[in-house]
């Protein structure tokens, strides 16, 4: 009888060397005679411990971690195969404080099974909401879409069912179903997690909204910088085709839908939807005016539902175990869990998903455990690039998207960005400025100049030329591009430099 | 690891025409394929793109140039992506590119003077709580530091 051992195969796992530790666990109990089954899972989220090996034993999984090839031999020694102890012993895993104290609805299996094999995917409860959707009216499955409170978790928090509802209704044969996995917000990492550790749970919920809204093709768009994801992805949408999970008769439904997986080419601004479904189109990325809305007229013109990828995965445990126990989640209006990213300088960076309502400064301490570097945090950066700065007097926010709003603050896709005492907020007020003009479109004009027109004035207020009147010429420029800009880009890139201006105003007059 | 085509370059081009004109929205798959082929996108792939898909040579050179991956020039033996987000920026990574731009004395979007590394910025690898992250010919590589980031270069570049 042979050991399992689970050695992850997700990209940050593998960043630090993951793929040289299977290897010598291999090669080690070839040595040693032993049996040894080696398992290439996701990752659990739990970063300052990968690569991170987990061991099955009668007791349960063992983990051990951070594990270099050069402990391997000595985890051997130490009876790692009947979770003997050893300095690198973390205990039972789901026991990890870090881990338990989660409540992982739509990560259940990330970083549990192997992320290609469908028969573990549907022990752990896969592809039953997929079986119960089917056998339901489209009406029915968007009204329990409404009814769950589930909100779009790539940023802007559009109520889901509501978009489904309107495609449904559309008129015209055609409908398509695109998944935005574009995740370009820096400090984000959810998407590309869930796409290599759990895969088919993105295709069942692609297949539930398909077969709701009566669409038969999907498409995936993720971007190039994710070629491990590609890699996964690729291979388990021919698995879900030759097992009939995709395809002519979708889980004997006799209904059809199939998933293309389309690759971005290095435009942040394609993670906007209008922008990324003219680079389906095959054109430039492009932001579109709006109306009319994807729903209405999306890609090829047709009606559109389009998602992020931790709203599609979303889906398959409301339609397993109902839309009111996904609802009963959260605070609010924010229903449910979101899978937070801890990033940047934070001691036990990772993934954590929790219910909205916690806390920023919960998850910053009693999950980030501070910084890395163990020096004070002055300011984190909430939602990705277009997030607002915020200082330590605003950790006491519950994570609620309008508790957020109150504070001109966004939740956006979860990606929470930490910085210590050794930051200069205005080198990243012009950061977040350089970004917007090199990402910019260049469709509309408060993005495409006010961008390089706003580096230029923080330069001069660093600087100390004129400074009262370049601050308040940088105010008067970030109302013009909040207001004026056709997508959120230039809409949103005033919220970073705004709130580092108003709570970090000494690094502009130093 | 690039440029490892077997044909000319218009026989890639021609091949890739192939695979993908048809495809509702073909052209970013077929320039995909044709710079994993060549490592770029050549100046005389344009017209024949453009004949395929019944577009015009500006509107095929203007999504070429919308997009960062598509180079059009070839790069170097190896390229060196390294990040710049904000993840990467509060784990001292602006330091580490400064570091690595004088090691192979290139700025970035250029190939160092032997012709090994072609270097470029990218916003962000989804490494972030593995900051400062780098790409290496399509491999991530996580908490990188000047000295890890040396004995790379000294490994790969024998």
């Amino acid at each position: 009888m042979s050991t399992v051992v689970y050695v992850p195969q997700d990209t940050s796992a593998l960043s630090l060397g993951a793929h040289a530790v299977a290897q010598r666990v291999a090669a080690e109990a070839a040595r040693l005679g032993q049996e040894v089954q080696v398992v290439r899972n996701g990752s659990r989220g739990l970063f300052w411990l990968e690569p991170l090996v987990e061991v099955e034993t009668p007791a349960g999984r063992m983990a051990y971690g951070p594990v270099s090839p050069a402990d391997v031999a000595s985890l051997f020694e130490a009876g790692w195969l009947t979770g003997g102890k050893h300095a690198l012993s973390l205990g039972p895993t789901e026991a990890i404080p870090y881990l338990k104290r989660q409540e992982r609805l739509c990560f259940a299996r990330v970083g549990v099974i192997d992320p290609l094999n469908l028969d573990a995917y549907e022990a752990l409860g896969g592809l039953r909401g997929l079986r119960n959707s089917a056998g339901m009216a489209g009406a029915k499955v968007v009204e329990d879409v409404v009814e769950s409170g589930l909100r779009g978790r790539g940023g802007a928090a559009f109520p889901t069912g509501i978009k489904w509802r309107t495609v449904l209704q559309a008129s015209g044969s055609v409908k398509y179903i695109v998944c935005n996995a574009d995740e370009g917000d820096s400090g984000t990492f959810s998407d590309r997690m869930l796409m290599e550790g759990d895969p088919f749970c993105l295709i069942e919920g692609m297949a539930i909204a398909g077969l709701a809204v009566g669409a038969e093709q999907g498409y995936v768009y993720l971007r190039s910088e994710y070629p491990n994801a590609q890699r996964l992805f690729t291979s388990a949408l021919q698995i879900a085709r030759a097992k009939g999970v995709l395809g002519a008769d979708v889980l004997g439904s006799g209904k059809a839908f199939d998933i293309e997986l389309r690759m971005g080419a290095g435009a942040y601004i394609c993670g906007e939807e209008t922008s990324l479904l003219e680079s389906l189109e095959g054109k430039r990325g492009m932001v579109r005016y709006k109306p009319p809305l994807p729903a209405i007229e999306g890609l090829f013109g047709r009606p559109t539902v389009v998602n992020n990828v931790i709203t599609f995965a979303s889906l398959p445990i409301i339609f397993d175990k109902g839309a009111a126990y996904y609802r009963d989640f959260g605070m609010g209006r924010s229903r449910g869990t979101l899978p937070f990213q801890l990033a940047g300088n934070v001691k036990y960076g990772g993934l954590v998903e929790k219910a909205f309502g916690l806390t920023l400064r919960e998850l910053l301490h009693d999950f980030g455990g501070g910084s890395a570097t163990g020096r004070p945090i002055r300011a984190v950066q909430v939602g990705g690039p277009l997030g607002a700065y915020l200082p330590e007097s605003q950790f006491d926010t519950p994570l609620d998207y309008e508790a957020f709003a109150r504070i001109n603050g966004m939740i956006g896709h979860g990606g929470v960005v930490v910085f210590d005492d050794s930051v200069d907020m205005a080198s990243m007020a012009r950061y977040a400025m350089e970004f917007c003009a090199v990402e910019s479109c260049g469709k509309c004009t408060p993005c495409r100049i006010g961008s390089t027109r706003g580096m230029e004035t923080i330069d001069r207020i660093v600087a100390g030329q004129q400074r009262e009147k370049n601050i308040a010429t940088l105010k008067d420029l970030c109302d013009t591009m909040l207001h004026g800009s056709l997508c959120a880009l230039g809409g949103m890139t005033p919220f970073p430099v705004v709130s580092a201006l108003e709570h970090f105003r000494g690094d502009f007059e130093k | 690891m690039r440029g490892q085509h077997s044909g000319s370059p218009a026989s890639v081009v021609q091949a890739a025409i192939e695979n993908h004109a048809r495809r509702p929205g073909g052209l970013l798959p077929l320039l995909h394929e044709v710079q994993h082929e060549l490592g770029y996108v050549p100046e005389e792939a344009i017209a024949p793109i453009a004949t395929a898909l019944n577009l015009s040579r500006a509107e095929i050179h203007g999504v070429v140039s919308f997009y960062p991956d598509f180079r059009r020039t070839a790069p170097g033996r190896h390229v060196l992506k390294v990040c710049r987000a904000e993840a990467c920026q509060a784990m001292r990574g602006e330091a580490l590119a400064e570091h690595i731009k004088r090691r192979l004395g290139v700025e970035f979007n250029a190939t160092s003077a032997d012709g090994s590394v072609t270097l470029e910025p990218v916003y962000c690898l989804g490494n972030c709580a593995c900051a400062p992250a780098v790409m290496w010919d399509g491999e991530v590589i996580g908490r990188v530091s000047a000295n890890q980031l040396d004995a790379l270069l000294a490994e790969r570049l024998t």
